[in-house]
């Protein structure tokens, strides 16, 4: 059987840039990534940017969909709300984790959050819509 | 230490901001305008950041990144004195796919700001503004770096 992590980064440029990956844990897709100066936003905290926060929990949601049906083309973002609630701390590992809401046939609705030192203490928080391929 | 002045950090705002450091250079973002509340920043195109390397469009999430950063920077070019922001929340609609190899723009708009919080729109788009590829709405907190209106 092949990898399906591997099957589920394929072809995400973006979130290989970033040095995105993910791993099976207890059944439920964990999602990483590690701390580079490539994702500061705010030196002085030191923070990460709002923006590489937003991706990274946009490309988690995108995995977890991917994880759920397999080859299948990527979905198509149609938007995301991103809230966020405390710094992402610099120089450490930033955890998500995606929670299917809704998948429709044509429509599928994902919530994700992200943490770093805590799972209980999310630090950022999506909603996710998105558009599946025929 | 000495303050830093309006003109220093508008000056940051030009040069820094949009792409000295961190995520923003990472990305590649390139300063285009602003002015008391509005910003404009521009990312070039780059194989790495497609979201889809079948297609290569533009990630999702680099667009999101260029349109926080250009909401940011029209925040920050309208505070009253020399400070910092921090994304509250931040709503995207994506409107059609970027087209591959092609620049995206991206204007933003503060329209309301009350004593810490700023409330902007922004839009991403190619060439024409009337056609954006993402639509944005945001909220800032904003922070005085002396803690005193200029």
């Amino acid at each position: 059987m092949t990898d399906p992590i591997a099957g589920i980064l394929k072809d995400m440029a973006y979130a290989r840039r970033f040095q995105i990956s993910g791993r099976l844990e207890d059944g439920e897709l964990v999602c990483e990534m590690p701390y580079t100066q490539d994702i500061l936003g705010n030196p002085r905290l030191p923070a990460l940017h709002g923006g590489a926060v937003g991706a990274f929990l946009e490309i988690a949601a995108q995995m977890r969909l991917r994880l759920e049906r397999p080859h299948q083309d990527l979905p198509a973002t149609i938007g995301v709300t991103v809230e966020y609630l405390r710094p992402c701390r610099g120089g450490k590992t930033t955890f998500a984790r995606a929670q299917i809401k809704r998948l429709g046939r044509r429509i599928a609705n994902v919530h994700a959050e992200a943490w770093q030192d805590e799972a209980r203490t999310p630090l950022a928080l999506l909603q996710g819509r998105f558009l599946l391929p025929d | 230490m000495t303050a830093i002045t309006k003109d220093m950090f508008h000056q940051f705002l030009r040069t820094a901001y949009p792409g000295g450091a961190g995520h923003p250079r990472a990305l590649g973002f390139e300063f285009v305008s602003m002015d008391d509340n509005n910003g404009s920043l521009k990312l070039p195109y780059s194989a790495d950041l497609a979201g889809d390397e079948d297609t290569g469009v533009l990630a999702g999430g680099a667009v999101t990144a260029l349109l926080d950063h250009t909401a940011g920077l029209a925040v920050l070019a309208g505070m009253a004195s020399p400070g910092f922001t921090a994304t509250l929340d931040l709503r995207i609609d994506y409107q059609r796919p970027a087209e591959p190899g092609k620049a995206l723009i991206a204007e933003a708009h503060c329209y309301k700001r009350t004593r810490t919080i700023a409330f902007v729109r922004a839009a991403a788009f190619h060439d024409d503004p009337g056609h954006p590829v993402a639509t944005a709405q945001a909220t800032f907190v904003m922070t005085e770096l002396d803690g005193s209106a200029a």
